[in-house]
């Protein structure tokens, strides 16, 4: 490990499901503290590169490190399934579709897996619960299920599960897609607290304002490349590819 | 030759003696049973070929073979390799591995429709695979389908019957028992057949608590 590492680094990345090849050759760094947002047309690998990051979709070639630990390595199977496990408690990640457990309180649903893999007391899992909770505007819906909350409530819990592992970087799949226009903005505002907090965030999103408010980089995509990056006001402003005008041209024109 | 009742009362002990032990093989295999169709239904889906294929076997001689004839074999077959079960445990054994194989069925099914982003989930926190069906995907695939795993339950108390043949004084031989003092076996089956409604009665009472419970987590 050398001092200059990026804290996240995904380097020639390929992945490949049978002929089709939907990652080709990314490389990408994002520093400490750093927000990016993926934004691209449907289809065009942002996610499938999101979910390689905690290999959930494992690569088909390259390398994804974190703070200075391969991600990725080349292990037998039973100790990589115990290096994955670990490395994957320090990345959060937050889904379109919540994934809330149905079955478990709110409560329970943050504190399910602090309680199992770190061992922590009924009592610091309370707190836990408690602290994670109120931080997302939660607390008093802590004893509700699931079912009987709207879906900004459950984004919000499902942020709040995440971040209860302490996690040392976020991964939002286009974490406000399902939900209705009205609830966005409350899923925004917690994301947003989480930016001032220097969180390190790595955001696949079709919301080019807000990505364009919170974040300190936008990486276009398509076709599985890496178009265009840069600040946002470069990337959304002054586009230098033809690609990326058309994307950002054709969603300024659905969104009005 | 009219039905005369009277006999019952005298018998009555008797039968509530049989009730009980009717009540007590249920309830004992329907709860093996039930986390019987829970690991079978894991080995199915996750075991390596080299148990899930014997296991396949094992399933087959449940499901293919009659229930009466697996009484048979574990309480008067397997005394000549040693190993000699009271009739009580063998139709425990007989019953509840019996329907654990079609619990399986029913749990398999459901473990494979949870939401795929479950697993997902869970694993994302860092939980393995294993502590991820276990906390997640199979709380889940269980409460879907405790209303035919009820039903199995139902079928399971109404089977219990066939315990009779190998000994168990369960509501059945009891009956058999009394019959056989006094001749009147249509007033004693009539009887027996009252017990075993009002037994299904309590069980379903039962049952629907546990449905109403498992509601409001979906």
């Amino acid at each position: 490990m050398t001092a200059s590492q990026p804290f996240i680094e995904v380097r020639q990345a390929r992945k490949c499901y049978g002929e089709i090849e939907v990652l080709k050759d990314i490389s990408l760094t994002v520093d400490r503290g750093q927000i990016v947002a993926i934004i691209g047309p449907s289809g065009s690998g942002k996610s499938t590169l999101l979910r390689a990051i905690n290999d959930l979709d494992p690569l088909t070639a390259g390398e994804v490190w974190l703070d200075g630990v391969r991600v990725n390595k080349t292990l037998p199977h039973r100790q990589y399934e115990k290096h994955i496990n670990q490395m994957r408690q320090h990345i959060g990640m937050v889904f379109q579709h919540f994934n809330l457990f149905p079955h478990l309180t709110v409560r329970d649903n943050v504190t399910m897996a602090p309680k199992l893999l770190k061992g922590i007391s009924d009592k610091e899992a309370d707190r836990l619960a408690e602290e994670q909770l109120a931080h997302v505007g939660m607390l008093e819906r802590i004893d509700y299920f699931p079912s009987q909350l709207s879906g900004g409530q459950k984004q919000r819990v499902a942020i709040a599960r995440a971040l209860a592992m302490k996690p040392k970087l976020m991964l939002f799949d286009e974490a406000t897609s399902a939900l209705d226009p009205e609830l966005v903005e409350e899923v925004n505002l917690v994301m947003k607290k989480l930016a001032e907090e220097h969180m390190t965030m790595i955001i696949v999103t079709h919301e080019m304002d807000f990505a364009a408010s919170v974040c300190d980089r936008v990486i276009f995509m398509d076709g599985g490349v890496v178009v265009e990056e840069g600040p946002p006001e470069l990337v959304f402003r002054n586009p230098t590819q033809d690609r990326t005008r058309n994307f950002l041209r054709k969603h300024l024109e659905g969104a009005k | 030759m009219g039905l005369d009742f009277s006999v019952v009362p005298k018998f009555f002990d008797i039968l509530l003696l049989g009730a009980f032990w009717t009540i007590a093989i249920t309830v004992s295999s329907a709860i093996l049973s039930f986390f019987g169709g829970i690991v079978f239904a894991v080995i199915t889906l996750y075991a390596p070929w080299f148990i899930r294929l014997p296991f396949r076997a094992f399933e087959w001689l449940f499901m293919g073979t009659p229930l009466l004839l697996q009484l048979f074999l574990i309480y008067f077959g397997l005394v000549q390799i040693g190993i000699d079960l009271p009739a009580f445990v063998a139709g425990v054994i007989g019953l509840g591995l019996h329907f654990a194989v079609y619990n399986s069925e029913l749990i398999q099914t459901a473990i494979i429709a949870v939401d795929r982003g479950q697993m997902e989930a869970a694993r994302t926190l860092g939980l393995s695979r294993g502590q991820a069906l276990r906390k997640v995907v199979i709380p889940q695939a269980v409460r879907d389908v405790i209303p035919p795993i009820g039903n199995n339950m139902i079928a399971l108390l109404k089977d219990s019957a066939l315990v009779s043949v190998i000994g168990v004084s369960e509501l059945t031989l009891s009956a058999q028992r009394a019959i056989g003092r006094t001749y009147r076996p249509f007033e004693f089956y009539i009887v027996v057949a009252a017990f075993y409604y009002v037994i299904n009665l309590g069980m379903e009472a039962v049952l629907r608590r546990i449905e109403r419970r498992s509601q409001l987590s979906r």
